[in-house]
């Protein structure tokens, strides 16, 4: 019973680290990107190429994760997605799903399509006892890391500078302009921070959601679901919901496996009808 | 709907038309290759085309006095796109022999095209039973999951395993394994504790892991597409059930050889029946891994690989045998009974069903000089497919 719901909170953080980077850009930057599982790709493929290919360890490989992805995002940023904050809706679902088929053919163009697979340093694997609950290592590090995250992320935007900077922007681009912020500048980092974290959670998922070329699509409907869910307005929404989905995805699987794979849009339906906009929305806008 | 059976009949006229025709007239035959080159099977397709590329550099490309020429399609592992594809390959450029097909629902969409335009059809990969029965100019060179789930009940009942839960994943090929192991193993005395399914898009194996622990079993049967079967076997072994004394007993595709080296220690031990491994010890294998991997530098010869090597040597085989004629009544007649030595051992193709019948082996994943490599241990002769014979 512990075991499980364990196993579920290790789930769901990690689908909030792979998710999170779209609270940032949907919600804050109010920009649909569906594209936002192919950073998260691209860290998992640095970390494969760098641990399989150059024996680099594991740990220098999360970091690394991360920058590789906030520069891809940073330089998309720059080059395409700017063009589009002003575009309807519509045009940025098409622009970014258009983004994840080429990354997909990318992908699969040269590091070939089968599943990728890594081998976690001895002491990450294996699973010891603690209070007689069977605990996975891997799993404990990944909601250590992912906890400690998210708690950063709701320091930074609250309480920082550049968190209230953002939300100005966001709230009021003109006016934000015209007390001096550089906008643009706001926008180009969070956007990288959002796609970095997207990396670190492609990274962290490898070993417990595999990898492959077809990731960004696999993976789209659960960010979506943990954002729709979550509500876009803060950080602790969507790391409840993520919680939430995990736990109750893992124990409707273990408890009744003929329909757990439907648990989850079940209670994403019931959620949305009770919540509309969020679980701590601030009402609707 | 009905405009397009139309042009397909009259496709099939045409074309039995044109094949009346003296074979003479045509220097070259053309064999359409339809695998997923791309999308999430792509592996597949690659195992496929490099194992046919293989045979065709070892054995040339003329049989019975004809140039064989290969067109190479990819349907991305889609099914309506098979079927166009098909049509084309057969309408447009006048394909003689259509092969290929990496899954089950592909090969079921390419089986009206067969029937229709009397087409010779190869299946090099998909793997459910009921494929064979969907037209008769429809054959095998892969292998069924009954054929090579059966004999892992067998083994497993033959070898102290008295509880067993099974765990498959939720589609057509899961279901044929599922219900082979649990009726031979039953039959031989052991017991089903509990039969889970997965679905197929499944990120996370932990809660299905931990029923299966909970249930505290002497072993589990698995069967897993090979991409799948790889993280199953890394979070088998990180949730300890190898140390809870569960065995890990499967189907060839969990240790699929192309990525087998890749799951690196968690991987050894494990038992599987199936009909291929890279290695088989025999000069024929020897020879064939030789050439594959001289052209492949970077990939291990599968299962799927030994298909197409297989699904080529078939339809030479057969050419030779009707003398170039590629016609559908002819060649499958000349394909029915057809016996040869494949780098899997001897094969041959069954005369009342079309399908391929052959050894499966019992293998057990070793560190053979720092590989990771399945080594067969035990050898079932000669299985048909068990669900076709079942039906007689």
């Amino acid at each position: 019973m512990l075991t499980i719901l364990f196993d579920g909170i290790a789930y769901g953080m990690l689908l909030f680290i792979l998710a999170c980077g779209l609270t940032v850009t949907l919600g804050l930057m109010n920009f649909i990107n569906l594209a936002h599982g192919a950073f998260a790709m691209a860290g998992g493929y640095v970390t494969v190429v760098m641990m399989n290919r150059y024996g680099i360890s594991f740990y220098w490989c999360l970091p690394a994760a991360f920058v590789v992805s906030a520069l891809i995002g940073l330089v998309l940023e720059r080059t395409l997605y700017q063009w589009l904050y002003q575009a309807p809706h519509l045009d940025q679902v098409l622009f970014s799903i258009g983004i994840v088929f080429m990354a997909i053919a990318a992908t699969d163009y040269f590091m070939g399509g089968q599943q990728q697979l890594i081998n976690l340093p001895p002491e990450l694997s294996g699973r010891m006892d603690v209070f007689g609950v069977g605990v996975g290592r891997y799993r404990l590090f990944t909601i250590i890391v992912c906890a400690a995250l998210a708690l950063a992320l709701q320091l930074i935007l609250s309480k920082t500078r550049f968190g209230s900077r953002l939300r100005a922007a966001v709230d009021d681009r003109r006016v934000a302009m015209g007390l001096g912020i550089n906008v643009p500048l706001v926008f180009a980092l969070t956007f990288a921070f959002g796609s970095g974290l997207a990396g670190l959670g492609g990274a962290m998922g490898a070993e417990i959601l595999g990898l492959d070329p077809n990731f960004p699509l696999k993976f789209m409907i659960y960010f979506l679901i943990v954002v729709s869910v979550g509500g876009t307005s803060t950080v602790s929404g969507p790391f409840l919901a993520a919680l939430l989905l995990g736990i109750a995805d893992v124990a409707g699987k273990y408890y009744v496996p003929a329909i757990g794979p439907f648990v989850i849009y079940a209670l994403m339906i019931v959620m949305l009808i009770v919540r509309p906009n969020g679980l701590f929305s601030r009402g609707g806008r | 709907m009905l405009n397009r059976r139309m042009l397909m009949a009259a496709a099939g006229v045409a074309l039995s038309c044109l094949a009346a025709i003296p074979a003479a007239a045509q220097e070259t035959i053309k064999i359409g290759l339809i695998l997923p080159m791309t999308g999430p099977f792509a592996s597949t397709g690659r195992q496929v085309s490099a194992g046919v590329k293989t045979f065709m550099a070892m054995k040339g490309d003329t049989v019975a006095g004809k140039k064989i020429e290969l067109v190479i399609r990819d349907d991305a592992g889609t099914a309506d796109q098979t079927r166009r594809i098909a049509q084309e390959l057969v309408v447009n450029d006048g394909a003689k022999v259509l092969a290929g097909f990496g899954l089950t629902p592909l090969a079921m969409a390419v089986a009206p095209v067969a029937t229709q335009a009397k087409i010779p059809s190869v299946v090099m990969a998909a793997g459910t039973a009921s494929i064979t029965k969907a037209s008769e100019y429809i054959t095998r060179t892969s292998g069924t999951l009954p054929q090579y789930s059966l004999p892992v009940g067998t083994w497993a009942a033959a070898n102290k395993i008295k509880k067993v839960v099974t765990l498959v994943s939720d589609y057509g090929p899961g279901i044929d394994a599922e219900k082979w192991f649990t009726k031979e193993f039953k039959a031989k005395g052991g017991e089903i504790v509990e039969a889970v399914r997965v679905p197929l898009a499944n990120p996370d194996f932990a809660p299905f892991l931990q029923r299966v622990r909970d249930a505290k079993p002497d072993a589990v049967f698995v069967f897993l597409p090979s991409g799948a079967g790889s993280l199953f076997m890394k979070q088998f072994a990180d949730r300890g059930l190898a140390d809870a004394g569960i065995k890990l007993i499967a189907t060839g595709d969990v240790t699929d050889d192309d990525i087998l080296n890749s799951m690196g220690k968690p991987a050894i031990g494990t038992i599987t029946g199936h009909f291929y491994a890279t290695a088989h010890d025999s000069p024929e294998n020897k020879a064939y891994v030789a050439a594959f991997k001289k052209a492949n530098a970077d990939m291990r010869p599968n299962f799927m690989s030994v298909g197409g090597y297989d699904g080529m040597a078939l339809i030479y085989a057969a050419l030779e045998k009707t003398k170039g004629d590629a016609t559908g009544p002819a060649f499958m007649a000349a394909v029915k009974g057809l016996s040869w030595t494949s780098p899997r051992g001897p094969v041959s193709i069954d005369p009342e069903t079309r399908d391929i019948i052959q050894n499966i082996y019992m293998r057990e994943v070793k560190d053979v000089n720092g590989e990771l490599q399945n080594v067969e241990f035990q050898t079932f002769k000669d299985l048909k497919d068990p669900e076709k014979a079942d039906a007689k």
